[in-house]
């Protein structure tokens, strides 16, 4: 699957405060009113511009701090098709996958706000169109590759009735 | 060859859950049986959700599945009051636990009654990380991973590799087990530690109380990682035996020849109050490299870090005869039920009404910024809790200083960042004439 759209510069350290911030905690089973105020205090005008398709792209550490399952959900929920960073906070990366976002681990110090990003999933490839480099990201164990494709982790259940580890 | 705590605790489980495997090495896959399950009221309404929409509404250990009110406790807004019902409904409908307003924070509860030595405890979360303390591998996941651990009884995990944070010496007076928490952050960075287990062992660990552990083990996840274990030893079994398990005690210790990915060795007599300012938990300082006068508007003692007996007594000691800067609001919330008795009987909360502190109900008051304590535009917060994000106390016009209970309450005695050791030092400490003079006062 190949997924296309622009890229939106975030820097280092994007807290799951700043994605789904306690401000708006009674939001949080109003996912639609919520996913409005995605990254809302990292960058006050990306939820109303962002497009579907469009990336997050962010540096070291993306997603650090709170489980909040909703900073994952509200970015997918945003129409956006993939998180890139050089790094994730293990549990954000984790439930990313579980909400069907993809998380990819590449060297994302070349990517510039708004370059032209096209992603292939199978090959493993992040092409910036606007810089004309190819990056590669890291491959994601199997099993959550398999929660990736099923579509996250409550589709994932829902087919098998449990964890298939082999 | 050797095991770190990580893979005796999930090399057990696995044994446990029948087939081939008897252990487990750093680095593997592995599906784990889990023994405790936790949810607050922000994370759990989703993972209830969740549930709902495969059919799969149990609990599979309903006694060790728990269910907690404390984030927005009581609730401020109507909307969070509708999230505590659908997770009332659910306590009621599949038999698990439910630990509603006024009992606590969940990572305190479950130290007290729930989690024991060598058990798996998965918690919706990312403090979880706490019951470590206990030498449970404990942590954090997002709602619909624990869900499916509620239900199934399961979940994946990666086994991580180990560092091994070895302690040794006494800390000065004035200086605690959160300051050396934060000389960690600081020094290895709040990506650190990512995926990593950490194991803090050696003489000042070995001392420690379990309250100090449980400060410990709860920030492990601010340096990135994913659990942070402390083997279990006589200290722990005293713990287990005032909260009524002592049976469940056993002796948990990782292997003299286990490997270590990295050791980072800490003298604690070195070690200094330390704080971290904003707006980054590795943003620390040691009290005497603060060198500007940073003016406080709001003090704030509790949460899972610190919000325990020993934390409240250390603030009632050093506050107890002297006034509160008018300038500065302070708040205190007791961190269980429990805490909140025994400080009561210990005349603690006396003193710290008369202070001119606001008790809270137990929970986690101001420390996510959605109820009880939320900054005005340009105020400086100092605070016992975990996290100094920006906005985390609910204003993005804000700031947040993390430190522990002794140097918070010295800015609610001086109104500004203040060295906490010129109110605990036992001798005249040169040039500080006037503290000398308050202590006179008191007789």
């Amino acid at each position: 699957m190949i997924l296309k759209g622009k890229a939106w510069k975030f820097g280092d350290d994007v807290s799951t405060d700043l994605i789904a911030p306690g401000r708006l905690f009674h939001l949080r089973s109003n996912l639609p009113e919520l996913a409005k105020h995605v990254l809302e205090d990292a960058d006050p005008t990306f939820a109303q511009k962002v497009q579907k398709g469009d990336f997050v792209v962010g540096g070291n550490n993306f997603g650090l701090g709170s489980s909040r399952e909703h900073a994952p959900a509200i970015i997918k929920l945003a129409r956006v098709s993939a998180v890139l960073a050089k790094s994730f906070a293990r549990i954000f990366y984790r439930n990313a996958i579980n909400v069907g976002l993809p998380a990819l681990i590449c060297d994302t110090d070349k990517i510039d706000q708004s370059d032209e990003l096209e992603v292939d999933l199978e090959k493993g490839t992040v092409v910036d169109r606007t810089k004309n480099i190819t990056l590669n990201f890291s491959p994601l164990p199997q099993v959550m590759i398999r929660i990736l494709n099923d579509g996250g982790l409550v589709e994932y259940i829902k087919k098998h009735g449990d964890f298939k580890l082999d | 060859m050797g095991k770190t705590l990580v893979e005796k605790i999930i090399g057990e489980h696995v044994a446990k859950a029948g087939g081939n495997k008897k252990e487990v090495k750093a680095g593997e896959i592995v599906l784990v049986p889990v023994d405790v399950c936790l949810t607050q009221d922000g994370t759990g309404p989703l993972a209830i959700r969740q549930l709902q929409k495969i059919g799969l509404e149990k609990a599979k250990n309903p006694d060790k599945t728990v269910l907690f009110i404390d984030h927005a406790a009581p609730s401020p807004r109507k909307e969070l009051s509708n999230d505590h019902i659908t997770i009332r409904k659910f306590a009621e409908k599949t038999g698990a636990c439910l630990s509603d307003v006024a009992e606590g924070v969940c990572h305190q509860i479950i130290a007290e009654s729930y989690l024991n030595p060598g058990d798996v405890l998965i918690g919706a979360d990312s403090h979880t990380c706490t019951g470590g303390a206990l030498c449970a591998f404990s942590t954090g996941m997002g709602s619909t991973d624990v869900a499916m651990g509620i239900a199934l009884g399961k979940t994946w995990l990666r086994v991580p590799e180990t560092f091994k944070i070895e302690v040794n010496g006494d800390f000065q007076v004035g200086v605690y087990p959160k300051d050396l928490i934060l000389h960690l952050i600081g020094l290895i960075g709040a990506d650190g530690a990512t995926y990593k287990s950490l194991e803090f062992t050696g003489d000042t660990i070995k001392r420690m109380s379990m309250s100090g552990r449980l400060t410990l083990s709860n920030m492990a996840v601010e340096a990135g990682a994913k659990a942070g274990l402390i083997f279990s030893d006589n200290i722990t079994k005293e713990f287990l035996k005032e909260h009524g398990r002592v049976k469940a005690y056993r002796e948990i210790k990782a292997d003299e020849d286990a490997e270590y990915e990295r050791v980072i060795k800490i003298d604690a007599s070195k070690l200094l109050p330390t704080i971290s300012f904003p707006h980054t938990v590795d943003n620390t300082k040691t009290i005497d490299e603060v060198k500007e006068k940073i003016k406080i508007d709001q003090v704030f003692l509790g949460t899972c870090t610190n919000g325990r007996l020993e934390d409240l007594e250390v603030a009632a000691k050093m506050i107890k005869g002297r006034k509160k800067n008018p300038k500065v609001r302070m708040i205190v919330v007791p961190a269980s039920k429990r805490v909140f008795l025994e400080a009561l009987d210990k005349g603690i909360i006396k003193t710290f009404i008369e202070f001119g502190v606001a008790i809270l109900a137990p929970g986690c008051g101001p420390c996510v910024g959605v109820h009880e304590g939320i900054l005005g535009d340009g105020e400086n917060c100092i605070s016992t809790m975990n996290r100094n994000f920006k906005g985390r106390m609910g204003n993005t016009e804000a700031f947040i200083y993390l430190a522990s209970p002794a140097t918070a309450t010295a800015a609610a005695i001086t109104g500004e960042i203040s060295d906490p050791r010129e109110f605990l030092a036992k001798k005249k400490v040169k040039g500080k004439i006037k503290v000398k003079k308050e202590r006179r006062k008191r007789k």
